[in-house]
């Protein structure tokens, strides 16, 4: 069926605005009266609190409140997750961070005091004014000692935090059969989304005694969780989702939530609360550093036979979302690869280190280093070509993954390994001491969240009087362009001009729940209820009109606002008339829907055998890097990242998270790194912490293919974080195929490049 | 103090504490939001306003830098109800995600184009390399100046 407005490009229906400068993001609204908020955090990583006095800060002018985990009501920020998933972590050791510490701050930049005040410059004259006197205390900073029997504990119930395994046929009859085997471990380091705004929002006291936040969030159901620490029934919080300024995972963790909340509940005054750059450095989760030690076995033909591998995980100090990220790797370890036998042990730890927890592809990326990795490690031993390898061994229409779980639809891989690496054109000629090396990595990524957590969105379409839609629908946007992919379902259902459809809102109590803006879920959940709706509310606008026009149902046809019989164009009459119309007949104009996701039972922890995830999108990407072996400096000349969206919902939308996705990851390869010294950051400041810049991408082009196989609207799949991860994996194999040694740790500075070419460890 | 300049046009006399930045004149003085905080220390460039024509950093300088200067904001870009074509083309081609590095971006190639109204794609990415987007990759940003750049005036 051909689609009027999917898969066009006109442009968003935030882009006027945006570039007007307009929107009004969370730190950008002030309310008479407002206060300011400043938190006063942990310098060290490990301490024990012997002394806290805060009367010269709260004997200040203008200071209106100086909190402490005294004043807490509940102090624990709790993520109350709705599903199965407590069954999931039975036996696991949660430890949930305080609003505010206690006796006790297990990581730098722990929240100790929260100060509302009338100016930012009282407030921080008041933090400077609190007295805390500390006893450090013996920390553990690194997973692996964090696991030695008499290491300090992070907390009383021990360090280790999660396990899964992965057990699929027999691991010794695999190697047995193998006539190659290789091993190496892959490491990352912690690295910070740096989305360009800092977390930030404002609250306020509304007329009915409502805690109102005005937050940028991902994840509107947070209002739970503010509710819960101020115990207060959960209808008295509401949480309004401004545009988010970027969130890549690091804002799907409670970040200033339940801090602004609890300076507004106890001031009773609106509240804004901006964190720095600096805080944000190192108040807010990281991405999981990992150890990964893979060893994989095949055939002299190539076929994989056997994959042994041990993940370790930093968790940092708390638990936040790790067992969940951990998962991802479990189930992704493998790679898109048939592999009869399979043996994965994975571990998350707490550490003294900062939080880990959601970024952006979510414990898939850094597998995708070491199985990617692996594969053209296994394609040197063999002599084969590293196309060639893979193309032998990926997963295939009826395949099943280690899990057990079979792949019900074609997943395209070799199309887009050979489209990517196509894209790369002719190897281009390199003056010495410069040397050229190409590469691809493969990938899979879930779309959607885990399977047992029944996960839910719902949406609600309504016409209005001139013929217009109106779609309403909690769907936080953090820029990916999730509102107008909504607006796009919309008028392609009810044959409206994109302009014609306005979404509004993204409010925890005004709009349908329609979940988080993570796990690439979002076009799949909000935009299967927003089709749903839609498709409902067209129902009975055809019905009104088939009567005015005195056709068929099944004859009319929605089109450019109108509604005519097909065939006879001459007939046709304004969705103004039929709304009213059907208004007079009782018939409803005004539909909620909701989609339910496929569900299936939690999969065993102790073999990962059963569904963790509905699907996966597949994609590749090809890249040409330059090192110079004399610095050891590597640029990225050119990168083609291909992939199936299974349906393009606006083009622009989708390249650009493909694009985002890889010098994002790019970053990541090759300059990004939280540099810790016993847990305490050396970096955090975007002068120190470098993330790419105009200079550093690459030339990059995106192919997108479409196989109309996703579970989302009109066959769609998710793209924001697959579109991600195979970044580091084709930086890193193409530096190895330019020096001819294997890269295994990120990120690849050029003191890891002269290292590599001088045989000596960085 | 007493600061007395042109604001996106505009014959503008205002108060400021002396120890304001630009970007605090901006957002807490005169109510213009769309001019970003990013990190406070001129790294990330979304804070980037034009005075005379150059692009400053409104978060490093002070307030007193723009006396008897020409400033522009994003609110500035758009006059007599016309966009800037910079505007029109971040808009038409994806440049914006997030949207909200995009005002500093938006004038850091308005102070390019207007001294050099053909640039190279070279020239442009020198010329935003102070400006960090996480959303974009650049491309489409980079695709939209250069759009500027070769369309007919």
């Amino acid at each position: 069926m051909a689609h009027r407005v999917i898969g066009t490009s006109p442009p968003r229906a935030d882009a006027w605005e945006k570039v007007r400068g307009r929107p009004i993001y969370a730190g950008d609204l002030a309310l008479a009266g407002m206060l300011h908020g400043r938190i006063v955090r942990s310098p060290y990583a490990s301490a024990r609190i012997l002394r806290l006095d805060t009367r010269a800060a709260r004997a200040l002018h203008g200071v209106a409140a100086v909190l402490t985990a005294r004043d807490v009501p509940r102090n624990e920020q709790r993520m109350e997750l709705p599903g199965r998933m407590a069954e999931a972590t039975a036996g696991a050791v949660l430890a949930t961070q305080p609003v505010l510490a206690g006796d006790r701050v297990r990581f730098q930049g722990e929240p100790v005091v929260a100060i509302a005040a009338s100016t930012p410059e009282i407030a921080a004259a008041a933090a400077d004014l609190v007295e805390v006197e500390y006893a450090e205390l013996p920390g553990v900073y690194d997973p692996l000692v964090a696991l030695a029997p008499d290491a300090p504990r992070v907390h009383d119930s021990g360090n280790l935090l999660r396990s899964w395994h992965l057990r699929a046929g027999d691991i010794t009859q695999g190697f047995a059969r193998a006539d190659v085997v290789v091993e190496h471990t892959y490491r990352t380091p912690f690295v910070d989304h740096v989305y360009l705004e800092t977390e930030s929002g404002i609250g306020w006291i509304d007329g009915e005694g409502v805690l109102v936040l005005r937050v940028s969030t991902q994840v509107l159901e947070h209002y739970r969780d503010v509710a819960e620490v101020l115990q207060l029934p959960h209808g008295r919080v509401r949480l309004e989702g401004a545009y988010l300024g970027g969130g890549f995972g690091g804002k799907e963790d409670v970040t200033v939530e339940c801090l602004l909340g609890l300076l507004v509940w106890k001031t009773g005054r609106p509240v804004q609360l901006v964190f720095s750059r600096e805080e944000s450095f190192i108040g807010h989760g990281k991405r999981h550093p990992y150890v990964m030690r893979y060893r994989t076995g095949a055939t002299r033909d190539g076929t994989l036979v056997a994959l042994d591998a041990e993940l370790i995980s930093d968790s940092g100090a708390y638990a936040a979302l790790s067992p969940w990220v951990l998962l991802y790797s479990l189930v992704t370890s493998t790679g898109p690869y048939r592999i009869p036998n399979v043996k994965v042990d994975a571990t998350t730890v707490y550490t003294n280190n900062p939080v880990a927890s959601a970024y952006r592809c979510f414990g898939s990326i850094q597998t995708c280093l070491a199985y990617e990795g692996q594969m053209d490690a296994l394609a040197e031993a063999l002599h084969m070509d590293p196309l060639a390898l893979r193309e032998k061994n990926f997963l295939r229409k009826g395949d099943a993954l280690a899990t057990g779980q079979a792949l019900e639809t074609e997943p395209m891989l070799a199309e887009t390994m050979r489209r990517a690496w196509a894209g790369l054109g002719e190897r281009r000629p390199a003056r010495a001491p410069a040397r050229i090396g190409r590469a691809v990595a493969a990938s899979f990524t879930p779309y959607g969240r885990m399977c047992w957590t029944r996960d839910s969105a719902s949406a609600w379409v309504g016409m209005e009087l001139d013929g217009t839609a109106v779609v309403r629908c909690a769907a936080p946007d953090v820029g990916g362009g999730q509102t107008s992919s909504l607006c796009a379902i919309t008028a392609e259902v009810l044959g409206l001009d994109l302009d014609h459809v306005t979404a509004v809102g993204r409010d925890s109590h005004f709009t349908p729940r329609a979940g988080t803006t993570t796990a690439t879920r979002q076009l799949l959940m909000s935009g299967n209820a927003v089709l749903n709706a839609a498709r409902e509310l067209r129902r009975h606008l055809v019905g009104a009109a088939a009567a005015l026009l005195e056709a068929a149902p099944g004859d009319i046809e929605l089109a450019g606002g109108r509604a005519l019989v097909r065939g006879a164009p001459d007939r046709a009459i304004p969705l103004a008339v039929v709304v009213k119309a059907a208004i007079g007949e009782g018939r409803p104009v005004q539909v909620l829907e909701k989609y339910d996701a496929p569900s299936a039972p939690t999969i065993d922890p102790t073999t990962g055998q059963g569904k963790a995830f509905n699907d996966y999108t597949f994609g590749t990407h090809a890249i040409e890097v330059e090192v110079d072996a004399e610095t050891g400096r590597t640029r990225a000349r050119r990168l083609v990242s291909c992939f199936d969206a299974g349906r393009i919902v606006h083009r622009a939308n989708a390249e650009g998270q493909l694009e985002g996705g890889a010098v994002q990851g790019l970053g990541y390869a090759l300059m990004e790194e939280v540099a810790l010294d016993n847990g305490v950051s050396k970096n955090p400041h975007l002068a120190d912490y470098k993330i790419p810049t105009s200079l550093d991408a690459p030339e990059i082009a995106t192919v997108l293919l479409e196989s109309g196989n996703g579970l989302g609207p009109f066959g769609a799949k998710g793209l924001g974080e697959p579109a991600m991860t195979p970044s580091i994996a084709a930086v890193a194999n193409a530096v190895s195929n330019a020096l001819g040694a294997r890269v295994t740790e990120l990120p690849i500075t050029a003191e890891r490049v002269l290292a590599a070419l001088g045989g000596t460890p960085a | 103090m007493t600061l007395t300049f042109t604001l996106n046009g505009q014959p503008c006399a205002t108060e400021a504490p002396d120890h304001w930045t630009v970007l605090d004149l901006l957002r807490d003085g005169l109510g213009l939001m769309g001019t970003k905080y990013g990190c406070g220390e001129g790294v990330c460039g979304t804070c980037t306003v034009l005075a005379d024509d150059r692009p400053i950093r409104a978060c490093l300088v002070l307030a007193a830098h723009v006396r008897d200067r020409a400033l522009v904001t994003v609110e500035g870009l758009e006059a007599d109800g016309q966009l800037d074509p910079i505007q029109t083309a971040f808009a038409e081609r994806g440049a914006a995600q997030c949207g909200f590095c995009t005002p500093g971006m938006m004038l850091a190639a308005k102070a390019l184009l207007l001294e050099s109204p053909t640039p190279t794609a070279h020239e442009v990415r020198e010329a935003l390399s102070g400006n960090l987007c996480r959303c974009t990759g650049y491309a489409k940003v980079i695709e939209a100046v250069l759009a500027v750049a070769s369309s007919p005036r």
